[in-house]
């Protein structure tokens, strides 16, 4: 799509046309907190299936993007913790879904490798236990640690708490978490908000993601979580 | 024969007696299930702050009003101190891997004398994932093990050698149990305190572990406040 200053406003069913079968999505939040509630539903209906699913965890069954999992919409997920969302374990058990664990720090650092540019990052996290397996390890200054590569999605769904016009973002409470990373790290970056300000009425100094990494913006629905959170 | 004690007694002692760990001004980390139960018995003439895996730098208690947009990584409810901070997740474990937490308490499947800990996987249960324990244990100052002694089918968590799949090698800095603190001192566990009633041959029964008793051992503290 044609980058714009002004970002477009639409529909979370409009707005998740965008997600193609296969795709990798980035989806924000970390337990209930911070999920993109009104797109993660629209895509429920799309139905769109096979996608790589990069969030911290898989929700619950029945909340977020536990959803996804529960539809048979994931090929596989890359997650810290995945433990509260039964089908997840169900699936993956079944062998109907991959299932990628990386702890929630270097999860994070993946994606922030991904969206600064970075080849990977160099983590004493893990070293010596099983997630060290299949990984290079380097050693600094007679220190252990493991190369992380990068995480990037084709498509990033993430909450934040105001936007203005130019997409510029705040966010709010604990609803902040893997959000700004994730604007970094996709080529389609999209936002939902609980309200979309005019140019001016965000104070530059407030901004935490700069209006240049987002693409679409879309205004929050009311369903119980997303009106709540 | 250990003394047997109710579930919660036990619960509690264990986390009064790792509330006593702390100095003011702490920066800590609390795990799900005992960890918890800690803040409940943070002494009065001390501040700590607690830290969040999901962004809270400063965490209180459960607000008389519910409100879904500040909640802590197990999902509850909380408020943030006056004084606090909101960050997002690259920062929140920034401090965590970066050396800036002085602590972090957490359960655990298994420890042993060698200050390894298992506490994310049981292989052939399900895999609910590591989320932040390997970066916590890797990264906070002090280690903290609130656990029963033996897991709920009795068998012994203090080990030789921990059999489950590690969160972190060598990162164990105290064992806290109901019936004992442990603590690693030189690459060794040595068992600190004992609580009351408890027979050191009893003790060594469910404790295989290597441990040497300290010539200080004493009655566990906070025994006495139950």
């Amino acid at each position: 799509m044609p980058t714009s200053v002004i970002k477009p406003v639409m529909s979370a069913e409009e707005a998740v046309k965008r997600i193609t079968a296969g795709s990798s999505i980035m989806v924000g939040g970390f337990n209930y907190g911070g999920i993109p509630y009104t797109l993660v539903e629209a895509l429920v209906v799309s139905g769109t299936k096979d996608l790589w699913l990069i969030s911290n965890d898989t929700a619950y069954d029945d909340v977020g993007h536990g959803r996804l999992v529960v539809n048979g919409q994931i090929r596989k997920v890359t997650a810290s913790h995945v433990g509260l969302n039964k089908s997840t374990q169900r699936l993956f058990n079944e062998k109907k879904m991959e299932l990628e664990l990386v702890p929630q720090g270097t999860f994070v650092e993946r994606i922030r490798a991904g969206g600064f540019g970075l080849g990977g990052v160099l983590t004493p996290t893990g070293v010596g236990t099983v997630h060290e397996e299949g990984k290079q390890v380097i050693e600094v200054e007679g220190k252990r640690y493991i190369l992380e590569l990068p995480l990037r999605a084709d498509v990033a769904l993430i909450r934040a708490y105001r936007a203005d016009r130019y997409g510029n973002l705040v966010y709010f409470g604990t609803n902040r978490n893997f959000n700004p990373a994730m604007a970094t790290a996709a080529d389609l970056v999209i936002a939902e908000v609980d309200a979309i300000l005019e140019i001016g009425q965000i104070n530059p100094n407030d901004v935490v993601t700069p209006g240049i990494l987002v693409d679409i913006l879309v205004l929050k629905g009311d369903s119980y979580y997303a009106s709540r959170t | 024969m250990l003394p047997v004690l109710d579930e919660e007694i036990a619960r509690h002692r264990i986390a009064r007696r790792v509330a006593m760990e702390f100095q003011d001004g702490d920066v800590v980390n609390l795990g799900i299930g005992i960890p918890t139960l800690v803040s409940d018995y943070i002494p009065g003439d001390i501040r700590v702050i607690f830290q969040t895996e999901n962004g809270v730098v400063g965490a209180g208690p459960k607000p008389d009003k519910e409100d879904l947009r500040f909640i802590g990584a197990g999902g509850r409810c909380l408020k943030p101190i006056l004084g606090g901070a909101l960050v997002a997740s690259d920062m929140s474990f920034g401090l965590i891997r970066g050396g800036h937490l002085d602590a972090t308490v957490l359960g655990a499947l298994e420890v042993d004398q060698e200050g390894n800990i298992a506490n994310w996987w049981i292989p052939g249960k399900m895999v609910p994932g590591m989320g932040g324990a390997m970066d916590l244990v890797t990264g906070a100052k002090h280690v903290i093990v609130a656990t029963t002694h033996c897991t709920k089918k009795g068998d012994p968590k203090i080990l030789p050698r921990c059999t489950l799949p590690l969160t972190g090698v060598g990162v164990v800095s105290l064992v806290v149990t109901e019936y004992c603190v442990l603590r690693m001192v030189s690459g060794e566990l040595v068992l600190e305190e004992i609580a009351p009633g408890v027979d050191l041959e009893d003790f060594k029964k469910v404790t295989p572990a290597d441990y040497r008793v300290s010539r200080d051992l004493c009655n566990m503290k906070g025994c006495d406040q139950e």
